[in-house]
């Protein structure tokens, strides 16, 4: 039976309902249950935005406060993967991710490749990311194309609480590390999810609408500004295919290039900063791919390529809007030789 | 006061849970002569697409809501007025119905729009079983019981059940292993289904009630029947299962292990007369089903209960032909999932049975022709 609920919510229920369908899967991160000595009672902050609240007391002795130094607890998270536990670590701020870099690149995504496929490593790291929240330039990044880059990760990016609560449960079942990307500002929108466990595929694009003029390929929080602009394009008689990546690794060529084949036209919308980022590399696989298809080059909506500002005024300016996507889609579908 | 000679093209309400639709595709343009009953548009439901017909004559003189786009239940999508209207006049028309659409839509955003009547839950032996009940009981206190087929589930009623349960009430049940009833389905024999639908009636206290069964639903309506005649009032088997032996068993072994949306669409357009009113949401509802844990092995063991290689399985008792109710039996003309095993075998078996035979329906007529399976059932 499928209700309203946040995406919060549907995260959280795809923890609970994972610990107790599974043993394996324990929680643990910084503030995950009340804080370090705390009883996790009413103090409990289930997390710094509340994610895994009331998990302390359902699953006692499995969710974990640690000390705050990632390159430990991530480093215990991932050793407690290769020796039989699914464990999903909670690293507060993607931001953070850099002092422990080793843990993650050289240990955790490369044990089953090194090993000839005898370790595994079910590992689910979770963590924010995004703009938007005058959170500065070290709280406000999106990094996931770093992760991206590494094989042996796989890297999630939900834009919906039904997305976020199937793709969460497919990654603790999944038998590699997953890096579990969270946008700040999408915790509270609400959808339906079904109260039942299920999964989506790890590499499963979705098209969230279709059009046939312009594809435009995006991911997690931009899905929302993308079909803002779909909703205005349509009046003035564009319309487009958005596609949600939902995972950028492993990426769902298919679903992408069926799409050009049918507009030629291609826009692609990322949050995150340009250089080696998602929206060069969807640009490059359809020039590489597609090249018969396309009618016009492909527009590129992204961050500039400069830190997060503090600024109000800069920042809503950095994170892509609606209007910068209505502007690409129209170049793109205008554009002749 | 709005001119009279204006008509207001507005968004269809097309069953039970139904509170926007999508725009797919204008069939007219502006400034266009419109005859009563023409074409107006494409729109795609929750469930199915299907076409908007004009309710009247008139130039279609302004597109208010344009392709690609959604729209709430009573929108206004389009203007329809005679030439000599002045454009002064459409505009204002058009402005007034914008604020009305915002206002429309800002009520379903915020869930004040009514979404009908919310499933419920019952507990029948070890199995929760999810179900939805429309209308009030009428004095003979006997309710009507829709049993949904094979990968279906009680919304697949959606455009039978508000309709019929304007003068009756109606439950729509979840079999074991659909929807949201639980996905354990025991052997996965048509018996075990049909005493979980036994248990279902104790449950919502229906001494008697009038079983509608579509396709292996009808198997198990029919099951049900026989093995206890006294709580049935009167039968309806849509393209049951169980009657000839010829199945589509490719499309049931398809279907059971189809798990995206490239695989299950092609799937759903084999169950209709015109595979092109499978609509998105119609797929993805599917999909989300198919992904919930305990779905697959559900539908794998449905699957092998109702095969013999590549012929049916499953052959409802002879004793059917005893009941001692009245019995309907519709088929679409275009079913080849199961096929129709023609008046010979209809006749034997059921010897007392109306027939019907629906020409535009696939295996699907109660969602394709639904105003004639409802005539059917209304009797």
């Amino acid at each position: 039976m499928a209700r309203t609920i946040t995406m919060r919510e549907a995260i959280n229920e795809a923890l609970s309902q994972e610990m107790g369908r599974d043993e394996r899967v324990i929680v643990m991160g910084e503030d995950n249950a009340g804080g370090a000595g705390s009883p996790g009672d009413a103090d409990a902050w289930g997390g710094v935005l509340g994610v895994t609240k009331g998990l302390y007391h359902r699953y006692p002795g499995r969710v974990l406060d640690t000390p705050i130094s990632e390159s430990a607890f991530i480093g215990a998270a991932i050793g407690a993967a290769t020796s039989g536990m699914r464990p999903v670590a909670e690293l507060m701020f993607i931001d953070f991710m850099g002092v422990c870099f080793d843990q993650i690149f050289n240990q955790a995504a490369k044990f089953r490749y090194m090993f000839g496929g005898k370790a595994v490593t079910p590992a689910t790291i979770r963590t924010m990311y995004g703009g938007g929240f005058r959170a500065a330039a070290q709280h406000s990044q999106s990094l996931y194309p770093i992760f991206t880059h590494i094989p042996g990760l796989k890297v999630v990016t939900p834009s919906t609480p039904y997305d976020a609560k199937g793709l969460l449960v497919t990654a603790i079942r999944d038998d590699d590390p997953v890096i579990f990307c969270e946008h700040k500002a999408l915790y509270d929108i609400t959808g339906d999810v079904p109260e039942d466990l299920y999964t989506i595929p790890l590499g499963e694009a979705e098209v969230v609408r279709e059009g046939g003029d312009v594809t435009i390929v995006t991911l997690g929080r931009m899905v929302h500004t993308v079909l803002e602009a779909a909703e205005q394009l349509a009046s003035a008689g564009v319309a487009a295919d958005v596609i949600d990546l939902r995972t950028t690794s492993p990426l769902d060529e298919d679903t992408i290039l069926e799409s050009v084949e049918g507009t030629g036209r291609v826009v692609v919308v990322d949050e995150a900063t340009p250089r080696c980022g998602i929206a060069a590399d969807i640009a490059s696989l359809v020039a590489s791919k597609a090249f018969g298809s396309l009618q016009a080059p492909v527009e590129l909506v992204t961050a500039p390529h400069t830190p997060v500002p503090f600024s109000d005024v800069l920042e809503d300016l950095y994170v892509p809007d609606a209007q910068r996507v209505v502007n690409a889609a129209k170049a793109v579908t205008s554009w002749s030789r | 006061m709005t001119d009279e000679r204006i008509r207001l093209v507005t968004m269809p309400k097309w069953g039970l849970s139904m509170t926007t639709g999508e725009i797919t595709d204008w069939w007219v343009t502006e400034g266009e002569e419109v005859t009563e009953g023409a074409d107006l548009a494409d729109i795609d439901t929750d469930k199915i697409a299907g076409p908007l017909e004009a309710e009247g004559p008139g130039t279609l003189r302004r597109i208010v809501v344009g392709k690609g786009s959604r729209a709430p239940v009573g929108a206004v999508l389009a203007v329809q007025a005679p030439a000599e209207v002045p454009d002064s006049e459409i505009d204002t028309v058009v402005a007034e119905a914008q604020q009305r659409n915002a206002e429309l839509a800002e009520a379903v955003e915020s869930g004040a729009e009514d979404t009908g009547p919310a499933a419920q839950t019952v507990t029948v032996g070890r199995r929760a079983l999810s179900y939805l009940s429309v209308g009030e009981a009428g004095s003979d206190g006997v309710a009507t019981v829709l049993v949904h087929g094979y990968g279906g589930d009680k919304d697949s009623w959606l455009f039978l059940q508000p309709d019929l349960g304007s003068d009756r009430l109606v439950h729509a049940l979840d079999l074991p292993g659909h929807g949201a009833s639980s996905k354990d389905v025991g052997n996965g024999s048509v018996d075990e289904l049909a005493g979980a639908l036994l248990g279902f009636l104790d449950e919502v206290g229906a001494a008697r009630a009038h079983l509608v069964g579509h396709s292996l639903g009808g198997a198990v309506a029919a099951t049900a029947a026989v093995s206890a005649p006294e709580r049935v009032a009167s039968l309806t088997l849509l393209a049951p299962v169980g009657l000839g032996e010829a199945i589509d068993a490719d499309y049931l072994r398809s279907f059971a292990t189809a798990s995206s949306k490239r695989e299950v669409k092609p799937l759903l357009g084999r169950l209709l007369a015109d595979p092109s009113a499978v609509t998105r949401s119609m797929v993805d509802d599917v999909v989300r089903f198919k992904r919930l844990d305990g779905v697959q092995a559900a539908l794998q063991r449905l699957c092998e209960a109702m095969l013999d290689g590549d012929r049916q399985a499953v052959a409802l008792p002879d004793s059917l032909a005893q009941l001692d109710v009245p019995v309907t039996v519709v088929w679409g003309a275009q079913d080849t999932i199961v096929p129709n095993p023609g008046d010979d075998v209809l006749h034997a078996r059921l010897p007392r049975a109306r027939i019907e035979l629906l020409d535009g329906a696939g295996h699907m007529p109660h969602m394709e022709k639904a105003g004639s399976v409802l005539a059917s059932l209304r009797g």
